[in-house]
Order: structure tokens, then sequence, then C-alpha cells
């Protein structure tokens, strides 16, 4: 597989930067000429691995989160990574509705829209600290999008 | 996040305009509150036609309000939920406690 091109942005851990996260990997993968539908699931799957480090990552409220986007000729891959504390139990993270803040009506579905919205997704506590979450995403070419109108 | 409502016919209406996610979570909330708790309507209907963008926290700002206006009889139901914000919601079995109308 053949890297065409790859971005990184660092920014503060904070629910304000969630929608320019979501916005600038979208506006990065646009290159690869996604349909909306794959744009709306690549936004969707950004924004909940971002909401994870900022509401679990760093109980003191300070911060960092790292996303690298890098493409291929058909797919795309996507990094997020913050220095926080790390998820104690990944298998259970990764369950439906698990949450560790149940007063806090928080669902527990955010892996569960990761995980059905793009083509792969791996969680990893990392030895130096903090997570890392990989998510993938199959494009599909060109020309099958192509449509004759009328 | 905007939020519009009115009253009509005993139903409450209230419309979502902007993009739901964790930082505009806490604000819905309360603001949907406030209106759900002053309303003598026994129906909600909540209109996603003008939400831009919304993901999983979304889902459990939705499920806080059911759980809330349960205990007081009202039900609440969705009404033009995109493509995506419909995707999310088969998946969380939203539609279980909160039906979709036309």
């Amino acid at each position: 597989m053949k890297e065409i091109n790859k971005m990184e942005i660092k920014f503060k851990a904070k629910s304000e930067n969630e929608s320019f996260a979501r916005a600038s990997v979208a506006g990065f993968c646009l290159q690869l000429n996604p349909t909306i539908d794959e744009i709306t699931d690549i936004k969707t799957a950004v924004s909940e691995a971002v909401t994870n480090s900022v509401v679990h990552a760093y109980p003191n409220g300070n911060g960092e989160i790292i996303i690298t986007v890098t493409l291929y000729s058909s797919s795309l891959k996507i990094e997020i990574r913050d220095f926080g504390v790390g998820i104690k139990d990944l298998e259970k993270a990764r369950q439906p509705f698990y949450t560790t803040r149940p007063d806090d009506e928080r669902s527990g579905m955010g892996f569960t829209v990761m995980e059905s919205f793009m083509d792969s997704l791996d969680v990893e506590n990392m030895g130096s600290g903090g997570v890392k979450v990989t998510l993938t995403k199959n494009i599909q070419e060109n020309k099958e999008k192509i449509k004759k109108l009328g | 996040m905007e939020i519009k409502y009115r009253n009509y016919n005993n139903v409450l209406y209230v419309m979502l305009i902007g993009e739901l996610d964790e930082h505009t979570a806490k604000y819905t909330s309360k603001t949907l509150d406030d209106l759900f708790l002053s309303t003598i309507s026994k129906q909600i209907i909540i209109d996603l036609s003008e939400m831009k963008f919304m993901d999983s926290t979304g889902i459990g700002v939705l499920i806080g309000r059911y759980k809330k206006m349960k205990d007081r009889g009202i039900s609440i139901f969705i009404s033009n939920p995109s493509y995506h914000a419909e995707k999310i919601f088969k998946l969380t079995g939203l539609y279980d406690i909160m039906p979709k109308i036309s």
C-alpha cells in the first residue's frame, strides 16, 4: 500500500476542539474523493475517539491530543493519540453500552460506533502512557461514484 | 446548538439546530430539561431535520431525557433524522424507547 499523503494535528484535549478535529480530518480526506456518507462516517468516528480522550484521559483537565491521518490510494488510516491515564480494561471498554460514568448520561457506545462506521478499529494502551486509537477505512474508487442524471 | 420549540395541539415540538457532541451536550440537556419540565403536553416531538452532526454523546443526551420524562408519563418521539443520525439510532436501539414518527 503506497502512502500518498499524510498530516498531523495537535490540540488541547478540550471539547471545544472536537468540531475542529473532525472537520480537519474530514477536509484532509476529501483528496480521496469519498462520498458524503463516507465523510460523515469518518467525522463521527473521529468525534467518538476525541470525546473519549477529552472525557477520560486527563482527570486534571490538562493534556493534548495528536491526530495523524495517512492517505493511501483507496484507503485511509487515522490515529488518535492521547498521553493520559490509559484504559484500565480494554476488553470491557469496547463492549456496547459499557461506561465508567453511567451517572453522567453516557451511552457507552463510542467504540461500537467507531467499529461499525469504519473498516477496522484498534485500541492500545501505550507503554509510554496514554491511548492510541487506530481507525482505517476503505474509500471506494472514483469511477463507481459517477452516476448519470435523469 | 440552537433550540426552537412550539406548542401545538397539546404536543411540544422541539427542533435541534446545529451539532450535538460532547461540547454542546450539557447545554442541550439543560435546555431540553427546562422546556420539558415546564410543558403540560404529554407528547414531545424532537425534530432533527436541522441537526448537522451527532455522535454517541447525543444518544446519551436523548436517553437521559427519556429517563426523566418516563416517570411523568410523557412520551418522546423522533422526527426527520438524517441518514446518519438514523444509523446511530439503529445501532444503539434508541427507537425502542423513542419511536420515529413521520
